[in-house]
């Protein structure tokens, strides 16, 4: 609904004061998807040059430059320079994922649409990106909101969160919502949110240990 | 296809190279026949080469040998009733192409669908050559394709085809890009993908229908496939990929041509031979290098 591809069901929604507009140029988006398909030949720098004009009909007879330059910047964002050049599709998912990081970015967005970025991911991968989206989204001063079915990952980082869950909705900051009594109530199964010695807390379910004693 | 073996002794008296190339060339080029086949094989060889690079892209090249197929049913239906098969072999693969596009590019269980169909079409093709009485010859000729048989007006046909789908291609080459690669993410910027899909597939349909001029129904792979294939697997940038897909796709064809001049076997044969050569050597080459590599390093 905010990148204009869905009309809401009732009621009315802006994006910065605007009617949601499809291909808005303030939004940057990154999609779920699990990979790209190993066959994808074309290098991750023409891919993130698409964010800069794709959209757009024809071939790219001006502005290369420009769109060259802001593809470079975008890369460099992401520290992706070292894997830039090679084929998108014999990248790794780590490597697939900052590219489609670096393609969103390259139009210097407002606000950041992410739909599951970690999944698919390994858990140093994991860190590293949300690591990266964390600093990116300071120092560039961006709003991202991002899906994702694990929290775990993105707990030190997040302001603010929006679970859905069997029709029941809850918003706020982390410390009022991510408490043992709110989560197990919204999901409607047993979860416990632990903190650990050194502050950092995690969320887990519990209906499965209880129903399945094994180990 | 009795027929077609008479068609081949007929053709057996080849004249031999001499080592003189200019003198070979001229003698070429000599007949009209051949110059038309030059001309119609460099306009399909560039325009099979670009567009073959979006189908590799988009993982539709079994679409593209499909549409060929199912071109097969139009033509020799056009033949039943009498008008011109490059009409009928037009209309199906237009039809069969934008339903094919509708499916949208990466939808799951395609392949099966665009098969059954496929079948379908063939079968047609089959009741369509037995009801027309002079077949073998007409259905040789469009199975495996008779570039020697092209006529100066077929050139001038086959010029107009190939210079508008190159300008469509253009028209539309950053969002087809996109879309080849990510569909979703090219619609979230705005981009009609479904539109693009279906347009891409009536490119591609006005595309095969000239290929099958000059390689046939069944050998469509090699002009619209194979070069570009080969092509990404030297390079990643778009530009250059599909530069080189269309000078591999020239090489085959003026090669082929060229050999078959001197030889009594079909120019089908030696454009396929020489695509199928190329992609296997390619193909040995590249582990052969990275362990090279390693080896080095190691």
């Amino acid at each position: 609904m905010i990148l204009g591809r869905l009309a809401p069901a009732a009621g009315r929604l802006e994006v910065f004061g605007r009617e949601p507009l499809r291909g808005n140029p303030a939004i940057g988006y990154v999609p779920q998807r699990s990979s790209f398909d190993p066959e994808v030949s074309m290098r991750g720098r023409d891919f993130v040059g698409l964010g800069v004009d794709g959209h757009r009909w024809g071939v790219r007879l001006a502005g290369r430059k420009r769109a060259r330059e802001a593809s470079a910047t975008s890369i460099e964002a992401v520290d992706a320079v070292s894997y830039a050049d090679r084929p998108l599709g014999r990248l790794s998912g780590g490597e697939q994922q900052r590219l489609l990081l670096a393609q969103a970015l390259v139009g210097d967005p407002r606000l950041l649409l992410m739909d599951e970025p970690l999944s698919y991911l390994d858990v140093r991968n994991q860190g590293a990106i949300v690591q990266l989206i964390s600093q990116i989204a300071r120092r560039r001063n961006l709003t991202v909101v991002l899906i994702a079915h694990d929290i775990n990952p993105l707990l030190p980082h997040i302001d603010h969160v929006l679970y859905v869950a069997a029709g029941k909705i809850a918003m706020g900051t982390p410390a009022e919502i991510i408490t043992s009594e709110r989560l197990t109530e919204i999901y409607s199964t047993p979860v416990e949110v632990i903190t650990d010695r050194r502050g950092r807390m995690f969320v887990v379910g519990l209906e499965e240990e209880a129903s399945h004693p094994h180990a | 296809m009795r027929d077609a073996i008479v068609h081949l002794t007929v053709n057996n008296t080849s004249p031999l190279p001499s080592w003189n190339l200019f003198d070979d060339l001229a003698a070429l080029f000599h007949y009209d026949f051949m110059v038309h086949a030059f001309e119609a094989g460099t306009i399909v060889a560039i325009v099979a080469g670009v567009i073959g690079y979006f189908v590799v892209l988009r993982g539709s090249a079994f679409a593209a040998h499909a549409l060929s197929h199912i071109g097969f049913a139009g033509a020799t239906g056009a033949v039943v009733i009498g008008v011109d098969p490059v009409f009928g072999l037009l209309g199906f693969t237009i039809v069969a192409g934008a339903a094919i596009g509708a499916l949208g590019s990466r939808l799951r269980g395609r392949d099966v669908t665009i098969g059954i169909v496929l079948a379908w079409a063939l079968g047609l093709g089959v009741l369509f050559i037995s009801l027309y009485s002079g077949y073998a010859t007409e259905a040789y000729a469009l199975l495996f394709g008779a570039i020697l048989g092209i006529s100066a007006s077929d050139v001038t046909v086959t010029l107009v085809a190939g210079v508008v789908s190159l300008a469509c291609v253009a028209a539309v080459y950053r969002p087809l890009l996109f879309s080849s690669v990510d569909e979703e993410l090219a619609s979230a910027k705005g981009v009609p993908v479904l539109a693009l899909s279906i347009a891409f597939m009536v490119i591609l349909a006005v595309a095969v229908t000239e290929a099958v001029q000059v390689v046939g129904v069944l050998l469509i792979f090699a002009l619209v496939v194979t070069p570009a294939a080969i092509a990404v697997r030297f390079t990643s940038r778009p530009a250059r990929a599909i530069l080189v897909g269309v000078a591999l796709a020239l090489i085959f064809t003026w090669l082929g041509l060229a050999i078959a001049y001197y030889s009594p076997h079909p120019v089908s044969f030696f454009i396929t031979s020489l695509a199928f050569a190329t992609y296997v050597a390619v193909r040995i080459a590249e582990p052969a290098r990275s362990w090279a590599l390693r080896r080095a390093s190691a």
